[in-house]
């Protein structure tokens, strides 16, 4: 065989080959690849989604730092973040050292822990926005919780917990907490069932309690799952959104907003779309950096 | 006397232990089964029974929100794009990662690393250059489009799944197939996705989650009732009648019925499938 002839069938093989990725590839890029760059390219114009685009440089960039609105918004993102990340995975990680251990129903408890996390957000959000519903009828609270509260003796209690701003936040974040955690826990339980028990033995016949056996022994073994979580939890709950408009259907505007709020209120309410860009680009960022942090201290973890 | 009172705190501390896992367990319910509840309560007392159990189960409210509530066209359209979207995922992602595996091809590595990158950089405002994308090629309000894009999304986990497990997977029977004549398409379809049900099994499980769920892109492209999936119409259906709180119960039970049904028979594959993502986290 001669040598082009030979190029000719490695040149078929290898287009061959490549077919099989072609489809995937394909819808990659036009799905994944070009929103990115357009993403990006929409962000330096000013445009209303229809018409003309004029160039405007960072313009967008710059009004986006004075913008106070933003700015909360990602306080807000941030604070239900921070919630998820103590309240929710010490939960889920207290749950997953007592199912650990030898116990009667182990299976059951971890099926039900993870009925929330399959559950979609609106249904989650709707749920929830029935359970905490203000309103009064007939002299007697329609919604659960303040019917509780207040047949339980604690009438002073009795709150529009989603319509005041104070309060709407945290219970946005509890909720949201009460939607993941078994996610966590699951994560956790994987984990620690990957912890060799000798440690536990060898540790109880060196004299070490239930306190410095779990210090010394099970939070270092658990770090390196410790951190995905953490990161996956950071990724997940700064993203929240649906849960939000499930839950108060934009009707505390300034005082629930997140990030993908504001992003979807420049794109519809203002049909500032590059201004939308903006703010999905430095979102972003944000998000990316954070991972990374994130993952430079997961890799020193496992090098430990 | 010490053994007793190892027996004792042993009996203790197992004790608080289903107390803390079971009240716990039951705030995981409690919404659930009040849900349900107030689906099986009519409108006029919904607002004034507050027993745990209501006095008369009233099942009308599921015909109701089936018929007026527009649910049946919901429910339809749900399963259409779940039973679509994941089908194409299964096939696109499984011939990829074959090739990702098996095959030889210049830019094959990099290829791989942007789906991996993709699954690492999270994208979450892309949504916006996806809206312009799609009206420019007049696939807004498409249900061509609204799969297109959930394929999308589900492509990069699935093919880490499938490559990790066709990387693990014996060369011998390929190598018969291919000495008795079998092309590279046949070895993808007769022998290695035989093999691959394991993998086939997590992603079909994991993406018809992820398809039932999703809100986010269904509000974005589907402004037309007659194409809405449940989620989207679920948030419809609040904002026309926002006081009619049993019917729209019923429509909560329902899109929350099927997806704890699958979860329950298949919830094996879930965890495994769970801890395999943490891995590539």
């Amino acid at each position: 065989m001669d040598q082009k002839a030979k190029n000719v069938t490695i040149f078929k093989d290898n287009l061959q080959n490549f077919l099989f990725v072609f489809p995937a590839f394909a819808i990659f890029c036009v799905f994944y690849i070009y929103p990115f760059y357009k993403m990006i390219n929409l962000s330096f114009y000013d445009w209303r989604g229809i018409g003309p685009m004029h160039f405007i440089g960072i313009a967008n960039y710059k009004e986006l730092m004075g913008d106070h609105l933003w700015w909360d918004s990602i306080g807000h993102a941030g604070y239900i973040t921070l919630i998820a990340l103590t309240f929710q995975n010490a939960l889920a990680f207290a749950l997953a050292i007592v199912c650990d251990r030898e116990i009667r129903m182990k299976r059951f408890y971890r099926v039900i822990f993870f009925i929330p996390p399959v559950l979609s957000e609106v249904v989650v959000g709707l749920i929830w926005n029935w359970i905490l519903n203000p309103e009064m009828q007939n002299g007697q609270n329609i919604g659960l919780l303040n019917h509780f509260l207040y047949t339980s003796g604690l009438p002073q209690m009795v709150h529009n917990w989603l319509g005041d701003p104070k309060t709407a936040l945290t219970t946005i974040a509890i909720v949201h907490s009460w939607k993941g955690f078994g996610w966590g826990f699951i994560m956790f339980l994987a984990g620690l069932q990957t912890i060799d028990k000798q440690l536990y033995e060898a540790a109880r016949v060196d004299g070490a309690g239930a306190w410095k056996t779990f210090m010394n022994v099970t939070v270092p073994m658990m770090l390196p799952v410790i951190l995905v979580v953490a990161i996956l939890t950071i990724l997940g709950s700064m993203q929240v959104f649906v849960l939000i408009i499930a839950m108060v259907n934009e009707g505390l505007v300034n005082h629930t907003d997140v990030p993908v709020t504001r992003i979807f209120s420049a794109m519809q309410n203002t049909n500032r779309f590059g201004y939308a860009c903006s703010e999905a680009v430095i979102f972003g960022m944000i998000l990316v950096c954070i991972s990374f942090i994130m993952k430079r201290l997961s890799d020193k973890a496992k090098q430990v | 006397m010490r053994v007793n009172r190892y027996v004792f705190w042993g009996m203790t501390k197992s004790t608080l232990s289903h107390v803390f896992l079971m009240s716990v367990a039951l705030t995981c319910m409690f919404p659930l089964f009040w849900m349900l509840r107030c689906a099986l309560m009519s409108n006029a007392t919904v607002f004034v029974d507050q027993a745990l159990i209501p006095h008369h189960l009233n099942f009308g409210n599921f015909a109701i929100a089936w018929t007026k509530g527009n649910f049946a066209v919901y429910f339809l359209n749900s399963v259409i794009y779940t039973v679509c979207v994941v089908s194409g995922i299964v096939l696109i992602s499984s011939l990829a990662a074959f090739a990702f595996s098996r095959l030889k091809f210049p830019g094959k590595n990099i290829i791989f690393y942007l789906f991996v990158a993709a699954m690492m950089i999270p994208l979450p405002g892309s949504f916006v250059a996806l809206f312009v994308l799609m009206t420019k090629l007049h696939l807004i309000n498409t249900r061509f489009g609204y799969i297109l894009c959930m394929i999308n999304v589900g492509l990069s986990m699935s093919i880490l799944i499938f490559k990790t497990f066709f990387d693990k997977m014996p060369h011998d029977l390929e190598d018969a197939a291919r000495i008795d004549g079998c092309s590279k398409i046949g070895l993808w379809w007769h022998v290695a996705m035989p093999l691959a049900r394991p993998a086939i099994a997590v992603v079909v499980i994991f993406n018809s989650l992820s398809v039932w769920n999703e809100y986010i892109l269904a509000f974005l492209l589907l402004g037309d009732s007659r194409l809405m999936p449940l989620q989207r119409g679920l948030m419809v259906f609040q904002g026309a009648n926002s006081t009619d709180y049993p019917v729209l119960m019923a429509g909560l039970t329902m899109a929350a019925i099927p997806i704890i049904m699958v979860y329950l028979f298949m919830q094996k594959n879930i965890v495994k499938g769970l801890s395999s993502g943490a891995v590539v986290g």
